[in-house]
């Protein structure tokens, strides 16, 4: 049964997946658009490039898990989606540990993937992309579970879409500092804080995120 | 019908708030297998409420709310996606309820034709159909519908009802909420302004 509710999800939130709003690749178009346009605002110095890059393809991917935001609770809550669960006996505490993973799945890999032609274009060495890689693989988890309570939290406010944006920054500083400290270091120590606050979010997330859905009907 | 136990709505002194809004109190219910409740009372009295109440969505202020057996809920939200077509949107539903008889569920609410529009160009009436379709695949005990008749058609109206009689010759329970008059045979009624709370208690 938890199968069904993570292929539903993946169905809405995915990017490309059939039948998915068109919405879902927006993260990753976004992402790797500011990759691009970095060298055009900076000049293409090379040494600036890849002194600078890593940390731009931090912040992309931060501010990137903003977009998908809106639509990843309000909608089903409307929708009365989590109501007609809960009289199945599926809690929202489950339903939410699943749209968790939904969400990392549908803009996690593919962010990860997308660093590949943004290191590209901001000129990132190969010791430098293998730490980007790895702090997105430990962060963007973190990232997801930030989102998903933001999300859940403001989905029964008016401006909830505007708001979580701005929840969602200073939230993320965390994984932000720790992530992208690496880089100037070109140390992986710091990466195992970002995989702690990763873990610690996730396991706090679903219950959250479950009792702000509860407290919103 | 899918439980065996006797399903049975239990409402005890039952008082509900929306907001700050004190909505109804002393209000006492009980259903049993085979009995239906119509629910009649103004915009904003407290049916919904009372509702989401009854199926443990929403907690009661005070007194105790209970259904024992299996709820189906049916209410303006239809847990459809606008973005799907029915069919899939309806097939999830189906395969978590585990319906082994979908075809005959869809054509006893005239859906089979419109299996392949997605939900958003469907029209009021046939979403409404639609989570019916829903409701009856999921083979609750108990049923509590908010306004299943609005945006019907005569002949939905009269199907809905039929519906309705056969969940009860089939010892479910039911409890609706509707502003229309419904043709269930042995059907209870509660005017739940009789449990309204004076506007000098509000405060």
């Amino acid at each position: 049964m938890m199968l069904r509710l993570l292929r539903r999800d993946l169905a809405q939130f995915f990017p490309f997946a059939g039948g998915g709003s068109a919405g879902a690749a927006l993260p990753v178009i976004f992402f790797v658009a500011v990759a691009m346009l970095y060298p055009f605002a900076v000049g293409p110095d090379a040494n600036m490039l890849a002194r600078t890059g890593g940390g731009v393809v931090w912040i992309a991917a931060l501010l990137a898990a903003i977009l998908p935001l809106d639509r990843l609770v309000a909608r089903d809550i409307e929708l009365g989606y989590f109501d007609q669960l809960a009289l199945r006996g599926v809690s929202e505490d489950i339903a939410m540990a699943v749209r968790m993973l939904a969400h990392w799945l549908s803009f996690g890999p593919p962010l990860i993937i997308a660093a590949f032609p943004a290191a590209a274009l901001l000129q990132l060495e190969g010791a430098t992309l293998h730490l980007v890689l790895m702090g997105l693989l430990v962060g963007t988890p973190g990232l997801a579970a930030i989102g998903l309570i933001i999300a859940a939290l403001t989905a029964s406010l008016r401006s909830g879409a505007a708001l979580s944006g701005l929840l969602l920054i200073p939230l993320a500083l965390p994984i932000l500092i720790f992530g992208a400290g690496a880089l100037a270091r070109q140390d992986q120590a710091s990466l195992g804080f970002v995989a702690a606050i990763s873990l610690g979010l996730m396991a706090l997330a679903p219950f959250a995120s479950g009792a702000a859905i509860r407290a919103a009907r | 019908m899918q439980g065996s136990d006797s399903p049975r709505i239990i409402a005890k002194d039952l008082a509900c708030q929306r907001g700050d809004r004190l909505l109804f109190r002393r209000l006492t219910l009980d259903l049993g297998p085979g009995e239906a409740c119509h629910v009649t009372g103004a915009n904003g009295s407290g049916k919904t409420t009372l509702i989401r109440t009854l199926a443990g969505l929403t907690p009661p202020l005070t007194g105790t709310a209970q259904c024992s057996g299996t709820v189906g809920l049916l209410d303006e939200r239809t847990g459809l996606d606008p973005e799907r077509t029915l069919g899939s949107t309806l097939d999830f539903w189906f395969a978590l309820d585990r319906v082994a008889d979908r075809v005959t569920v869809l054509e006893r609410l005239r859906l089979t034709e419109l299996l392949d529009v997605p939900v958003r160009y469907l029209s009021t009436g046939q979403r409404k159909r639609a989570a019916l379709a829903r409701l009856l695949g999921q083979g609750a005990d108990i049923w509590l519908l908010d306004e299943p008749l609005s945006g019907l058609d005569t002949s939905s109206q009269a199907l809905v009802c039929d519906l309705v009689a056969e969940h009860l010759d089939n010892q479910g329970t039911a409890l609706i909420a509707s502003h229309q008059a419904l043709s269930v045979p042995g059907l209870k009624t509660l005017a739940i302004e009789d449990f309204a709370v004076p506007e000098e208690v509000q405060t």
